[in-house]
């Protein structure tokens, strides 16, 4: 059973990923990520991380995916102009790419004995209080400065964004 | 399941979800180097980091500590106010140059 939903979920997120990687039109792109992110959360919740399941949901999937698609709406973006890449670059990239995929999940298998698994519900230690309670005392001051952070992006975006004064 | 399949197994080993989270950093790789729209660029980038976001989540359950679970708290609140400078940013080089691909944007190129 868990292995049944790793694997649906993870099939669902490469075909996102794919999708959002061959995709001429940026929409088109930004739904693939949304589904990308979703299935993640689900992968986030069987290795027994609720906060940060929902917190993606809430966050990255309800507010920066929508912010995209906002800006996609606002700059009226149109299909990308597809070009002639050179043969070279296509006969070069694409061996490389699954050479590096490969060299990892070589490294990663060895270095990662084949019994340590994950099940659902073994470990259920990132629950909010767990997470909170770490934010909140070992990771004080990160927490602090990331709001510092906001504030900065905030005034930021405002600044760049705002009418030029003629 | 028909004859022949291999079963999915029961318990998931760890080391498919690190492989799973390399083959979507590869795959946001593989498009912020070949996409000419900088929106999608910027879409290959969110990719990215929720691929390494994966890669923390999992190595905090083999660890049994919620230190990962933080440190992809902070890699979200990054993204957040990256995205709003970053969209903003794009939204300025557009009203500027209308053009959303990356080959216009030349000036500096030598």
């Amino acid at each position: 059973m868990d292995g049944m939903l790793f694997l649906t979920c993870a099939v669902i997120a490469v075909a996102c990923a794919i999708n959002l990687v061959v995709q001429t039109h940026p929409i088109a792109s930004a739904i693939s990520l949304v589904g990308v992110m979703v299935s993640l959360a689900v992968l986030y919740l069987m290795l027994g991380g609720e906060f940060i399941a929902m917190a993606q949901l809430i966050v990255y999937a309800g507010a920066i995916m929508v912010l995209f698609v906002f800006v996609i709406m606002l700059l009226n973006a149109g299909r990308e102009r597809m070009y002639k890449r050179p043969v070279w670059a296509t006969a070069a990239g694409v061996p490389a790419l699954f050479g590096f995929l490969g060299i990892m999940a070589w490294f990663i298998s060895q270095r990662i004995p084949a019994t340590t698994t994950v099940q659902f519900g073994q470990w259920m230690g990132g629950d909010a209080r767990s997470v909170g309670r770490a934010l909140f005392t070992t990771y004080l001051l990160p927490f602090e400065i990331t709001s510092v952070l906001i504030l900065i992006a905030i005034v930021g975006a405002i600044v760049l964004a705002q009418k030029e004064l003629d | 399941m028909p004859d022949g399949l291999p079963l999915p197994p029961a318990q998931v080993p760890l080391a498919w979800y690190l492989i799973l989270s390399a083959l979507l950093f590869a795959i946001g790789v593989a498009g912020f180097l070949l996409r000419r729209s900088i929106l999608t660029v910027f879409m290959c980038i969110e990719l990215m980091l929720n691929a390494v976001n994966l890669s923390f989540v999992a190595f905090s359950y083999k660890l049994q500590k919620v230190d990962g679970h933080i440190f992809t708290f902070f890699v979200m609140v990054v993204a957040a106010a990256e995205a709003a400078v970053g969209l903003a940013i794009i939204l300025t080089i557009f009203k500027n140059r209308r053009t959303l691909e990356i080959e216009d944007v030349s000036s500096l190129k030598l």
